[in-house]
């Protein structure tokens, strides 16, 4: 997905780096970075580290990062292009849950235009762009951790580690408290749902699915608007 | 992070989550917060936990323990980027900081 884009700003000094937050490693990740074969590092996070260290609660997300090291934009949400699943059409023999699935889909504020064309301005004018942002702007606009999601993020971590150890019933209990504690973290819930077996709905398990939750906050509200 | 015992291991705990400890305690950018026990090799995780206000939850069954991020304040403690080492999809390892002196943008995404 990212590919494109490193083509064109890769020769004026940008490195991408792309990081899979897949509990079930390479294996989950491996069809679409064989798929995109792209030319930029594209990493595999099984624990979902990124998450918790840099406060990523949905995916897409990108960090901006100067050449000292610094951050300079704290995770928001980072597409390159509109995203093609907000484009396709209902096939005739979808069920009305995926119908009803794609119309919300297509709701969502992704604003692609708007996030390349801050980063192309970065990439052009470095420290000097008005969208690197000041170190305590970084800290202010990065997630608030309060003792509930601090908790949350054990239970996840937890919750993964026991599922590759082939517990998946404690792990989702712990999966469980993560969702309890912080239910606006659709990385931990997408996760959760997709580690399911094939007889399991999210639905059952979790009492929430994608289409559940998502109409509960409003699709327009499942990426916020970006802050320029 | 995943704990078998309460016992860390130093430089487990400054790979995972970025704190180190030196004698003046348990370190994290410009913040030091005291610990009792200094310059170990290993830190008592229940001491650890009371002092910098992180999670410390346990699952009975398997008799693991997992050590959560520090709570109150923000994701970000400090605009310099955490030194993430993670493997690329043939396993081989990559560190972020070795794309030090260019801009870069790390973009999180999932197969889910």
């Amino acid at each position: 997905m990212w590919q494109e884009l490193y083509r064109e700003l890769g020769p004026r000094g940008l490195q991408i780096v792309t990081v899979a937050m897949d509990t079930e490693g390479a294996e989950a990740a491996r069809p679409w970075v064989e798929a995109a074969q792209p030319a930029h590092p594209s990493l595999v996070d099984r624990a979902h580290v990124v998450g918790e260290l840099f406060g990523i609660t949905n995916v897409p997300s990108g960090v901006w990062i100067d050449e000292s090291g610094a951050i300079v934009r704290p995770p928001e949400t980072a597409y390159p292009r509109r995203p093609n699943y907000q484009d396709q059409e209902v096939p005739p023999n979808a069920s009305a849950a995926d119908a009803a699935a794609i119309a919300e889909v297509k709701k969502l504020r992704t604003e692609a235009e708007k996030y390349v064309s801050a980063l192309r301005d970065w990439v052009e004018h470095g420290a000097r762009s008005r969208y690197a942002l000041a170190p305590e702007e970084v800290l202010r606009r990065s997630r608030p951790r309060p003792v509930a999601e601090a908790r949350a993020a054990a239970h996840f971590e937890l919750g993964q580690h026991l599922h590759r150890l082939g517990r998946a019933e404690d792990a989702v209990r712990h999966f469980r408290e993560a969702y309890r504690l912080q239910p606006e973290n659709w990385t931990y819930k997408r996760q959760a749902w997709n580690l399911l077996g094939p007889d399991q709905t999210p639905l059952a398990v979790y009492g929430g699915d994608w289409l559940t939750d998502v109409r509960e906050i409003g699709a327009e509200n499942y990426y916020p608007p970006l802050e320029m | 992070m995943i704990l078998e015992t309460l016992e860390i291991d130093s430089v487990e705990l400054e790979r995972r989550t970025g704190w180190q400890i030196k004698p003046q305690g348990a370190c994290k950018g410009e913040r030091c917060v005291p610990l009792s026990s200094v310059g170990e090799e290993r830190v008592d995780a229940r001491l650890l936990a009371e002092r910098l206000g992180m999670p410390l939850v346990h699952d009975e069954p398997s008799g693991l323990w997992c050590l959560g991020p520090e709570a109150g304040g923000r994701a970000l403690v400090d605009v310099q980027a955490p030194d993430l080492e993670l493997p690329d999809i043939h396993g081989r390892a990559f560190r972020l900081r070795s794309l030090r002196g260019s801009k870069v943008l790390l973009v999180a995404w999932a197969s889910w």
